[in-house]
Parts: structure tokens; C-alpha cells; sequence
């Protein structure tokens, strides 16, 4: 009898002749998502994953944990591998269940059966009735409800058997690296994590872009930036994060534009060099977590603006969103509580008093010349520093 | 690299060569449990009698007067919820000023909510409690008042003279706490002279290790513990001391004190120099925030136009550590509540930076300080170029 992990996936197996490669992608993932805690194998059978540790004392309850941030997997059971018998599987059904129950108060269930292999003497639902009434025997407490039970006993009679009845939902999508790369602009605020982890989940590889404002913000707003992409890297094995130096740029903006066009103007910015810093390493989209209407840059006017400066695509996965929706999923993934530590990513200095919400893009083409942003554009990004953060 | 000017000496203070010596010769060789039995425990407990007879000599008060605790923050709490709760039927109203540092106004704020009664009494535009007010608040209810001797960010000595006296012609029972952290080995303090019955200090703000602290708690006031446990300190803190951090404290306070008049004079020159240099170069865009007749040891400026946190950054480019009244957020109120209580405008207020000395510093880094602010204030000027 030994304790095993299957892992189910949704989306891929939709997938048609490409199949055999996302599989591959994310049974890559998996083994570098649990690869700390101590070696596994990892088998494949009928649109299934099945992870055997090849260790003593393996951490259940922390493999599950890393294997639902994993893109790409649907859920996860703890299951027990037996010998396909019958008197096995009786034994064996009531060690996991008296387990079970030590740790929660179920009082009704059902026994789910499913027969891979037809040789095996009895059929699904005699191995339903014969086991469902062995456990009624061993566990007088307990009693049968096939219709609403608290908890299932799933039996797959196969080569091997496996027997569990835990299904812990996973976070889905698509598995990271099979969609490409894009460029997110990471701020320390609650928004842009949360879009950059939506995008990451279909699949998408994310190259971090920081616009970093030293000495007119902290070291420490640096160090939370890293600290939300250490988060994000949970999901994504790796990321990139680019911190971009911006104060001269700002300086110059603040110093030659119009008071009121700012943080349009530096938005407009902050896309291009974006854009620059995907071109170079090989992304094909921008991520903003711009919700229309949420601040002034935001506005339908100003999306219009910003987004005229550039050509790839930019995904926005948080347009239609309320905060508190955005919040809820900032909670779910563990970005929350970091991006609402009171370090400012951007000073008061260059923000407007009465900032623009309808810039019109001539007058903004025409305020933006003002400034002389190239070269400080090229210098920024040649003074651009990469940082590698990796899910450790 | 550039030698640091450590210009931050309110928040902390570098300790002396001697004394991290001497901590690191205790933790290796003086490891025992002071409450030991055996020979290793005594040896230990030594260092804290020490220690003790260090501080207390410091305060011209008994040895028996002072409770070791982990520093100022506990000592303010112990003093406040463990002399209220040692004396119930003493009244019910409490006095205070607006500019206490957090770990009194904090507690305060907390025991309202219980039922007491505070008073958070003015400062005038100096920083100076207003004594009219004083007086109208003490009533025959008044159990217990707090007052800041030096305040952290301002410097302003509060007449403590004065406030005892008002008290003993109203009420003599109410019992007076000082939170004397800036004022300890800084300018000379005799509690029990100036009628003071809780007084909090701290060891990291006289080069001493940081975690540790006293109250002085006059003789016959009953103040209950707040920590409870094994019975240390005489019943007053329960905890197995720190034995090294609270002889280090006695060693940074033996070293202090012995030289608290050359210190203090040194860090007048120090601060007028600097007072004089900023006027010269800057004029009316250096307001000196802090009074005249402040601590020697602190001087708050507010500079024109500028966001302080900017500064603090340019100037930590510089190697020069500073604090500042508020923080460059735009989504909360982050001013300082003592410069507010000043009535100072919100734009001096964004520009207010606090220098703090210690005896390590010198008039020659003050002309770096000085020439380093030339260069910087015009550039991170708010109001430079700008179409508005």
C-alpha cells in the first residue's frame, strides 16, 4: 500500500494534436513545483498524473498545497496505490478511512466505483454494495446517503487499485510556458500582481517591468516590488523582474510639461519602455492592471492615450473589475497583504492636483514635445537592472 | 566609500566600542541564569546589581527604585496600565500632553476605550504644554499624569517644576510619569528632586544596546506587573533578564553620565553652528522648528518647498541618516502628531527634517551636511520649472 498524488488536468486535454506537449509542459511544472521536497515519479495514464514519492516521510499536505498553485491542474487527491483484490481494497478502505475521520466529523457518505479493468470479478456497482456495507459494519456511526453525502469513497479499480476521497480543488488554466511571454507592469500596488498572476495562468510567461523613482521613493518600495514577484514567482517558477531607473525621467516630465498631463505623459512613458524591454527579450504582449474608470489614468480617455504609444497588444485582464473584486483574488493568491504595506511606489511630487481625465492625444503629442524623452528613455533602459527571481 | 554621518541619534544611537565589548565578553563567559542556584547564576546576577547601582547613582534615587524592562516602550506601559491597575480607586482622569510619543498616547488611547477619562492637554507653537489648561483639567479625580520631559522630534523640555507644583496645589495623591527616554544621560535628572514618581528610560538612546530600558518607580508606589511569570525584578517584570543588554546599559550609563556636561556642550556647539550655517545659507527657506532653550541634542529644520523624504533619500546617497516629520504618501495622512500640535502648516510640515546628535558627531561634518544641502534643495525644489 502506498500513498500517491494524482493530479487531474482540464483544459489541455481539449487540445488536439498539441496535447502531448502542454502534458509535457506541465509535468515539467509539477516536478519543479515539488522538486524540494525530495524526489518523486511521475507517471502519466489515461489524462491523469499520477506523483509516487521515492522517499520516506514525504510531506503530503505541503506537496498538495504547491501542487494547487500549479497552472494548468484542476485537482489533486491524496490517494492510496493497493493491489487490485478485493480483500485489499476492504482492508485498506477502512486504514484510510479511520484516518479520515480522525480528522473530520463526517457522518454520511457513498461509495463511488469505477472498473478499468474488466476482469476484475465484480462490477462497479457490486463493489459499491459490498464495500459501502463492509464500512457500515466497521463504522456503526456512520450511514450511507447517495445523494447528498459528506464525503465520497472513490474506488478505481484499474491495474492498480487507488482508493481516496479527499478532491482539492486546484487554480486551473493553462500550464506556464505554453502561451509565451509577456511584459507586466508591476507597481507595489493591488492591481498590477493580480493581472500579471491572471495572464501567468493561462499559460504565459511573465517578464516583471518596476519603474523605480529612488531617491524620490524608498529602497523599501524596491524591496516590496521584490517581495510581489517572489509571490507571483510561486505560480510562475521564474520571473524577470526589470526595475527600471525612472527619476530623471519624471524630473524632466515634471520639470517641462504641463502640470495637469503628468501622469499621462509618464504613463505613456512607462508603456514604451515596456514595449522596449518585451521587443528585447522576446514578449508579444503588455500587462497593465487597468480597470477602466478607477483613477484618472484609467479613464476611457486616458486607456485611449496610453495605449496609442504602443503596438503590441495589451491585455488588461482587470478592465471590467470592481477593488473589491480585484481584492478577493489579491487575498486568494497572497499579494494582498504585501501590496498594502504603506511604501509608496511613486512620490506625491509627480502626481498632478487636478490630473487630466480627458486628455485628447494631439494636445497630449504636443505637451509630450515639451519634454526631451528619448535619450533619458534610452538611458533608463540601459541602466535597467534584472532581477532573476526564481520559485525557491 | 563615503564615512557615514549619522545624524539620527533620537532614533538610536551607535553604542560605545567599550560596551559592545563587554556585551560580547558576557554572552560568551557570563551565561548563566541569574535565578541559578549555583555559582554561574551569581556571577551573573552581579552584573545586573551592577548594572542597577549604575543607573540608580545616574538618578540620585535608590538601587531599589529601578525595574529593568526591555526598554522604553515597556517601561511607558508598565508605568501606566500597572500603576492604574495597582491603584483602582485613585480617580478615574488621566493627564496628558498631545506630543507623547506612541507608546503613552497609544496606551491612553487603548484605556479609553476601558473607561478613563483623558485629558490630551495643548502645546503652545513651541511645543510647551500649556500650564492654564493644566491647571483647569487637575481635579480631586485625576489619578495619574504623563508627561514627555524631551520631546523626540522637536526637543522641547517640558517645566516640569512647574507641572509638579500646579499638581501638589490641587492634588497631591495624583502621581506623576515621565517619559524621560530623550532626557536620560542627556541633561541631568534628579526624579525624586523634581517630584516625579514614574520615569521611564531607554539604553540605546545613550550608545547603550538596544532591548533595554528601566522605570524608576518611587519608593511605596504601588505599580502591579504586567508580565507575569517567574518573579524577576522583584516581582516587576518576569523574564529571565538580559543579562548582557542590562549591563551594557549600566556600562553605556557609567560613560554617559560621567560626561554628560562636556557631551552636552559639545552638541550645543554643534546644533548653534548648525542653526547659524543654515540661516547664512538659506535664510528664511531653513525655519527652525525647534525652540529656543530645545535639547542640545536635537533640531528640527523645515525646509521650503520640498518633501522631506525626498531629501532623506538624496542625503542618504550622501551617507548622511536623517528622520523626517512625515512620509511622501499620497493616500494617507502621514504627518507627524507633534508637528501638527505645533500648528505647523502641512506644507512645513512635508518639509520637516529632524537632525539628532550624539557626542560622535563634529562641527566638520556639519559643513559637509551643509554643502551637501546646497546641492541638493534646488534640485528636488517643487515648485522648479513646471507648467501650473
Amino acid at each position: 500500500m502506498k500513498k500517491v498524488i494524482l493530479v487531474r488536468y482540464g483544459e489541455i486535454l481539449l487540445k488536439g494534436l498539441n496535447r502531448p506537449s502542454f502534458e509535457r509542459k506541465l509535468i515539467e511544472n509539477i516536478r519543479r513545483s515539488i522538486k524540494p521536497l525530495g524526489s518523486v515519479k511521475i507517471s502519466k495514464s489515461q489524462a491523469r498524473i499520477y506523483v509516487e514519492p521515492q522517499v520516506e516521510d514525504y510531506d503530503f499536505d505541503e506537496a498538495i498545497d504547491l501542487l494547487t498553485k500549479v497552472f494548468g491542474i484542476v485537482s489533486v487527491s491524496p490517494v492510496w496505490k493497493i493491489e487490485t483484490d478485493y480483500e485489499v481494497i476492504k482492508e485498506k478502505s477502512v486504514i484510510m478511512l479511520k484516518d479520515l475521520l480522525n480528522r473530520k466529523d463526517y457522518k454520511t457518505f457513498k461509495v463511488e466505483a469505477k472498473r478499468g479493468d474488466k476482469s476484475f470479478p465484480m462490477n462497479s456497482p457490486q463493489i459499491c454494495k459490498e464495500l459501502g456495507g463492509h464500512i457500515l459494519e466497521t463504522f456503526p456511526e456512520l450511514s450511507v446517503d447517495v445523494k447528498k453525502p459528506e464525503f465520497i469513497i472513490y474506488v478505481e479499480v484499474r491495474e492498480f487499485t487507488y482508493i481516496y476521497s479527499e478532491i482539492i480543488p486546484a487554480v486551473c488554466g493553462m500550464p506556464i510556458g505554453t502561451n509565451g511571454k509577456a511584459a507586466l507592469l508591476l507597481s507595489g500596488g493591488i492591481d498590477s500582481p493580480v493581472a500579471g498572476w491572471m495572464i501567468a495562468k493561462r499559460g504565459v510567461e511573465i517578464e516583471a517591468v518596476h519603474f523605480y523613482s529612488y531617491p524620490y521613493t524608498s529602497e523599501r518600495a524596491k524591496e516590496k516590488v521584490i517581495d510581489l514577484a517572489k509571490i507571483l514567482a510561486k505560480y510562475c517558477n521564474k520571473i524577470n523582474l526589470h526595475i527600471v531607473p525612472f527619476t530623471d525621467v519624471q524630473l524632466e516630465i515634471n520639470e517641462k510639461c504641463p502640470q495637469d498631463d503628468l501622469t499621462i505623459i509618464m504613463r505613456r512613458v512607462m508603456m514604451t519602455i515596456t514595449e522596449r524591454i518585451a521587443e528585447k527579450v522576446g514578449a508579444l504582449a503588455l500587462v497593465t492592471g487597468e480597470s477602466v474608470g478607477q483613477v484618472a489614468s484609467q479613464t476611457i480617455h486616458s486607456l485611449y492615450v496610453t495605449n496609442s504609444v504602443v503596438k503590441m497588444p495589451v491585455f488588461r485582464p482587470l478592465i471590467g473589475m470592481d477593488k473589491n473584486e480585484v481584492i478577493e483574488i489579491a487575498r486568494k493568491i497572497g499579494t494582498f497583504e504585501t501590496s498594502i504595506l504603506p511604501y509608496e511606489d511613486c512620490c506625491t511630487v509627480f502626481v498632478a492636483k487636478h490630473p487630466n481625465t480627458r486628455p485628447k492625444i494631439e494636445k497630449i503629442l504636443l505637451s509630450e514635445q515639451e519634454a526631451n524623452l528619448e535619450e533619458l528613455i534610452d538611458k533608463a533602459l540601459e541602466n535597467t537592472e534584472v532581477i532573476v527571481i526564481e520559485n525557491k | 566609500m563615503k564615512k557615514d554621518i549619522y545624524l539620527d541619534n533620537s532614533a538610536t544611537t551607535k553604542p560605545y566600542d567599550k560596551v559592545i565589548e563587554s556585551i560580547s565578553y558576557i554572552n560568551k563567559n557570563v551565561y548563566g541564569n541569574p535565578s541559578s542556584l549555583h555559582a554561574k547564576g551569581l556571577e551573573a546576577e552581579k552584573y545586573i546589581k551592577e548594572a542597577r547601582s549604575s543607573i540608580s547613582k545616574s538618578l540620585a534615587v535608590d538601587s531599589k527604585e529601578i525595574y529593568f524592562t526591555s526598554g522604553g516602550t515597556e517601561a511607558n506601559n508598565l508605568a501606566i496600565t500597572g500603576f492604574l491597575e495597582a491603584n483602582p480607586r485613585n480617580g478615574k482622569k488621566i493627564i496628558t500632553t498631545k506630543i507623547e510619543h506612541p507608546s503613552v498616547l497609544e496606551v491612553y488611547k487603548h484605556l479609553i476605550k476601558k473607561g478613563y477619562i483623558v485629558d490630551f492637554i495643548d502645546v503652545d507653537d513651541k511645543g510647551i504644554i500649556n500650564l492654564e489648561s493644566l491647571k483647569k483639567a487637575i481635579n480631586d479625580d485625576t489619578a495619574l499624569i504623563s508627561i514627555i520631559y524631551i520631546n523626540n522630534e522637536i526637543g522641547t523640555i517640558q517645566p516640569i517644576t512647574d507641572i509638579v507644583k500646579i499638581k501638589n496645589s490641587i492634588n497631591r495623591e495624583a502621581v506623576i510619569h515621565m517619559d524621560a527616554v530623550q532626557a536620560y544621560g542627556k541633561i541631568k535628572i534628579a526624579p525624586r528632586k523634581l517630584g516625579v514618581d514614574l520615569m521611564s528610560i531607554s539604553s540605546h538612546k545613550i550608545h547603550g544596546p538596544k532591548g533595554v530600558g528601566a522605570l524608576y518607580i518611587r519608593k511605596d508606589l504601588k505599580v502591579n506587573s504586567v508580565l507575569i511569570g517567574g518573579g524577576q525584578e522583584f516581582n516587576m517584570r518576569s523574564g529571565t533578564e538580559n543579562v548582557s543588554g542590562i549591563s551594557g546599559f549600566g556600562l553605556a550609563a557609567d560613560m554617559t553620565c560621567n560626561k554628560l556636561e562636556e557631551n552636552c556642550l559639545r552638541c550645543v556647539k554643534i546644533k548653534e553652528y548648525f542653526k547659524n550655517r543654515l540661516k547664512e545659507e538659506f535664510h528664511e527657506d531653513a525655519l527652525i522648528v525647534s525652540p529656543k532653550d530645545s535639547s542640545p541634542y536635537i533640531l528640527n529644520v523645515s525646509f521650503s518647498n520640498i518633501r522631506s523624504e525626498v531629501l532623506l533619500h538624496y542625503l542618504e546617497i550622501e551617507r548622511i541618516f536623517v528622520s523626517t516629520g512625515s512620509a511622501c504618501s499620497s493616500k494617507k495622512n502621514t504627518h507627524s502628531h507633534v508637528l501638527q500640535a505645533l500648528g505647523m502648516m502641512p506644507e512645513r510640515i512635508d518639509g520637516a527634517i529632524r537632525f539628532s546628535f550624539s557626542v560622535f558627531n563634529s562641527i566638520e561634518e556639519i559643513d559637509v551636511v551643509i554643502n551637501t544641502l546646497k546641492e541638493i534643495l534646488p534640485k528636488i525644489n517643487i515648485k522648479r520649472g513646471g507648467k501650473r
